[in-house]
C-alpha cells in the first residue's frame, strides 16, 4: 500500500509544500505593500514603477518565471563573470512565487487602500500627521478589513501554485507524487492520496478563515 | 480693523481643476480672532477656497500665507503650518477603527505635542467642552451625526490650533442636530478663535460672523459685515442669491 510505504514521505512533502507557501507568502506581502503604495501615490514615476511590475508579472506564467530564476538567472551571473552562482530549489521557488503572488497581492492592498474614504485621509493630514504617518495608522488599518477575504484567497491559490514549482525538481507534494507513481506505477491511488491532502489542508484553511473574517466583521 | 493682525493673507488666488477654473482670482486677508463666514451658490468655489487654506488642495496660482508662512511655498513644511489650522469636514471624518478618545489623542501623542497621560487629559476636557465626556471609549459608529461633529471639532482642539476651517459641519446632519454643532461653533467664536466657515446656517452667519464673504463663479463678489450684506446687498447677484435662501 501507498500510504503505508510513503506515508511519512508524503507528510515530510506536504510540510515543504506549506513552508514554500508561508516563505512566499511572508515576501509576497512586503511585495505587495511596496509597489502597492506606489501605485496609490501620486509620484508619476512610482506609478509607473508599480503598474509595470504588476502587469509584468502577471503577464508572465508561473512556469516560466520559475524556469527563468531557477536556470536563467544562474546563467545570467555566470556571464557576468561570477563562477559557482546557483539558487537552490527552495530559493528559486520561494522567489518565483513570491513575485507572483507578490503582483496579485499589490493589487489586493491597492484595492483595499482605495476603499477607504479619501476623507480620512485628508482629516489626518489636516490634524499635520504626514501621509506615511497617516497611511500606518488611519489608512491601512481600516483597508486591512476589507482586504482580509481576498488575501485569504491568494493565500490558498498560492499554496496550489507551489505545485507548479514540481518542475524545477523542488520536493514537495506534487513533486513525491511523481516519483511515487513513477515507481510503483499506481498512479490512481497516487493522486488520489496526493489530491487529497491538498484538499485537507485547503478546506481547513477556508474554514479557519471564515472564522478569522467573522470575528474581524464583528468588530465594526 | 486695520490695527489687528493679519492670520491669513490670500493674494490673486487661482484654483483649476483640469480645464475647469473653481477659483479664478481671490485675494483677502482674515484678522486674528475674525469669524468670517462664505456664503454663495453651490460651485461658486467656496469649499475648494477653505481647502487651500491648508493646502488640501495644491492653489494653481496665488499666494496663500498663514501665520506669516507661505503655504504656497513648496518648501514650507505643511505639516507644521496645519498644527495650527484645524478643519472641520461635513461628513466628520473620524476614525472608524478608533475610540472617541483615541481620535482625539491620535495627532497629539504621535507629533510627540503630548505624552499620553496628557493627550488623555486634555481629551476629557475637550469632551466635557463639547458635552461628550460620557462617549470618550465609545466607537464612532455608536454615535448621531450631532453627536459625531462635536467630536470632530474636539479633535482638532485638541492640536490647539490658531484658526479653524469649517467645511459645511452642519449640511450631513438632521435638522435637530444642528443647533448643539453650532452652540459649539458659537462658543468657540466667543473664545477669540479665528474662524473661516463655508455654511448654509444664514441664522449662524447672522448672529455670529464678524464679515461675510459672498462668493460666486470663483470671484467674491461681495463683502461686509453680515448686517450690511444681509440688509442692505449691493450686487444683483448677491440680492438674487439672498432671496432665495432667506
Amino acid at each position: 500500500m501507498i500510504i503505508e510505504k510513503y506515508g511519512s514521505m508524503l507528510l515530510q512533502a506536504l510540510g515543504k509544500t506549506l513552508l514554500l507557501t508561508l516563505l512566499s507568502l511572508f515576501f509576497a506581502m512586503i511585495i505587495g505593500l511596496i509597489f502597492s503604495l506606489m501605485n496609490v501615490g501620486r509620484n508619476r514615476f512610482f506609478n509607473f514603477i508599480g503598474t509595470a511590475y504588476v502587469d509584468g508579472v502577471r503577464g508572465v506564467p508561473l512556469i516560466v518565471l520559475a524556469y527563468f530564476i531557477y536556470f536563467g538567472v544562474p546563467a545570467g551571473v555566470k556571464m557576468m563573470g561570477v563562477q559557482d552562482f546557483r539558487l537552490s530549489a527552495l530559493q528559486a521557488g520561494t522567489i518565483a512565487l513570491a513575485m507572483n503572488c507578490g503582483a496579485y497581492m499589490a493589487e489586493i492592498i491597492r484595492a483595499g487602500i482605495e476603499s477607504v474614504d479619501k476623507g480620512q485621509m485628508e482629516a489626518s493630514r489636516s490634524l499635520g500627521l504626514s501621509y506615511a504617518k497617516s497611511m500606518r495608522l488611519v489608512v491601512l488599518p481600516q483597508a486591512i478589513r476589507t482586504m482580509v477575504p481576498s488575501i485569504i484567497n491568494q493565500f490558498i491559490i498560492t499554496l496550489k501554485d507551489t505545485s507548479i514549482l514540481s518542475v524545477i525538481g523542488f520536493p514537495e507534494l506534487t513533486n513525491l507524487g511523481k516519483t511515487i507513481s513513477g515507481n510503483t506505477f499506481k498512479s490512481l491511488e497516487t493522486w488520489a492520496i496526493v489530491g487529497i491532502m491538498y484538499m485537507i489542508v485547503i478546506v481547513t484553511l477556508s474554514k479557519i478563515a471564515k472564522r478569522i473574517e467573522r470575528r474581524i466583521n464583528f468588530g465594526r | 480693523m486695520a490695527d489687528r493682525k493679519v492670520k491669513i493673507h490670500v493674494k490673486n488666488l487661482k484654483k483649476n481643476f483640469g480645464k475647469l477654473e473653481v477659483i479664478k482670482d481671490m485675494s483677502i486677508d482674515i484678522y486674528e480672532g475674525e469669524v468670517v463666514v462664505l456664503l454663495g451658490p453651490s460651485g461658486s468655489g467656496k469649499s475648494t477656497f477653505l481647502r487651500c487654506l491648508n493646502r488640501l488642495e495644491v492653489a494653481t496660482a496665488g499666494t496663500i500665507i498663514v501665520d506669516g508662512k507661505d503655504i504656497t511655498d513648496k518648501h514650507t513644511d505643511i505639516n507644521k503650518v496645519r498644527e495650527n489650522i484645524g478643519m472641520v469636514f461635513q461628513h466628520f471624518n473620524l476614525f472608524p477603527h478608533k475610540t472617541v478618545i483615541e481620535n482625539i489623542m491620535l495627532a497629539p501623542v504621535e507629533l510627540k505635542i503630548m505624552t499620553k497621560a496628557e493627550a488623555k487629559e486634555k481629551g476629557m476636557q475637550l469632551l466635557r467642552r463639547v458635552g461628550l465626556d460620557s462617549k470618550a471609549d465609545v466607537y464612532p459608529s455608536q454615535l448621531s451625526g450631532g453627536q459625531k461633529q462635536r467630536i470632530a471639532i474636539a479633535r482638532s482642539l485638541a492640536m490647539s490650533p490658531d484658526i479653524m476651517l469649517f467645511d459645511e459641519p452642519t449640511s450631513a446632519l438632521d435638522p435637530e442636530m444642528v443647533g448643539e454643532v453650532l452652540a459649539v461653533m458659537k462658543e468657540l467664536a466667543a473664545d477669540g478663535m479665528t474662524m473661516v466657515v463655508v455654511t448654509h446656517e444664514i441664522g449662524f452667519a447672522k448672529e455670529v460672523a464678524d464679515r461675510i464673504i459672498f462668493m460666486d463663479g470663483g470671484y467674491i463678489v461681495e463683502q461686509g459685515p453680515p448686517q450690511e450684506i444681509f440688509v442692505n446687498p449691493k450686487e444683483p447677484r448677491t440680492i438674487d442669491f439672498l432671496n432665495k435662501v432667506l
